[in-house]
């Protein structure tokens, strides 16, 4: 069973709640998917409550984790008070902290990133870091007290799929015992399939199955890839060969000639 | 006074920030709010009082990734 900080789950799907083409899309496919968390933000109320209000009754009646982000912060500073908002308005100790460096690629800024889990962590926060597939950046990010890490796999809202998956492996090698969730880039349900095979504990998506053509079922194409990929990597998968292996035994075969 | 409410140029007659959300017809526990960069809670709001050029920021949940 997947546990992050302390909490068990049995899906290791994690979804994102924008872009969806109504409210009740969005919970239909929260419940075919069968995740476990919801990731939320905050934003600028403008009508008195009443926008964020209706949001905050759907989010609350779905029954699931909420997990909200500090999306569109470009600093330290930004982030932690975001932070602070978000457990004040969701009562959670859990942040998705995201710190992006570059409007363009929204690649995170992984020195404010690193700046502000730290800070997090000390005012008791439990930090999901969205960063990139860096070693030395995964290094900081729990010796400041991360307990998750959440590297991208190609740049949010892409679905470019996994763009350096020997990077991804190299990550799952250095944090054997650290929960590590595949955040951003994911387009299709293969792409899950295929870094829960490297050994991923879960993965998060939101476009993907936000502007999907039928997005419940894209959920559900996503929840049993990303469980036929756990499963395939507890399983044991055979190395790639050159050359050919049959697979019928050759003992035994008749001699006609 | 002269107030900066979620980026805009507001004047306002509201000497805390309770007053403030009451002036401007916010309402719902789902509101959080911050005075030039600091986060004050719920339970404070009717304390804090505002002065002339305050940014007030108020946030409420949105869909997000």
């Amino acid at each position: 069973m997947l546990k992050l900080y302390d909490t068990e789950l049995s899906s290791r799907l994690l979804l994102g709640t924008a872009r969806y083409p109504s409210p009740a899309v969005l919970s239909e496919a929260v419940k075919r998917s069968g995740t476990g968390i919801v990731t939320v933000s905050l934003r600028r109320e403008t009508s008195g409550g009443k926008t964020g209000g209706a949001f905050f009754e759907l989010v609350r009646e779905l029954g699931v984790r909420i997990l909200p982000n500090t999306a569109g912060c470009h600093s330290a500073s930004e982030a932690v008070l975001t932070a602070k908002m978000a457990r004040e308005v969701f009562g959670t100790k859990w942040i998705k902290l995201e710190v992006i460096g570059h409007h363009d690629s929204l690649q995170p800024d992984v020195f404010e990133l690193v700046q502000a889990a730290r800070i997090l962590t000390d005012e008791g926060f439990e930090v999901f870091p969205y960063t990139t597939d860096d070693l030395i950046v995964g290094e900081k990010l729990l010796a400041a007290g991360c307990r998750v890490l959440m590297p991208w796999c190609a740049p949010i809202g892409s679905a470019a799929g996994p763009r350096n998956p020997s990077a991804l492996t190299a990550m799952r090698a250095a944090f054997p015992d650290v929960p590590l969730i595949v955040d951003a880039g994911l387009g299709r349900p293969s792409h899950a399939a295929t870094v829960m095979e490297l050994g991923y504990d879960a993965v998060l998506l939101n476009t993907a199955v936000a502007m999907a053509g039928d997005p419940p079922a894209m959920a559900e194409a996503f929840a049993k890839a990303t469980d036929a990929g756990r499963l395939a990597y507890l399983a044991g998968m055979l190395e790639a060969r050159d050359m050919a292996v049959p697979s019928t035994p050759v003992i035994g075969k008749a001699v006609f000639s | 006074m002269n107030f900066i409410v979620n980026g805009e140029a507001r004047v306002l007659d509201a000497a805390t920030l309770a007053d403030l959300l009451e002036t401007l017809e916010y309402e719902g526990e789902w509101l959080a709010t911050a005075v030039n960069g600091d986060l004050v809670h719920r339970e404070d709001r009717a304390d804090t009082r505002l002065a002339d050029g305050d940014r007030i920021e108020i946030l409420s949940p949105m869909q997000g990734g």
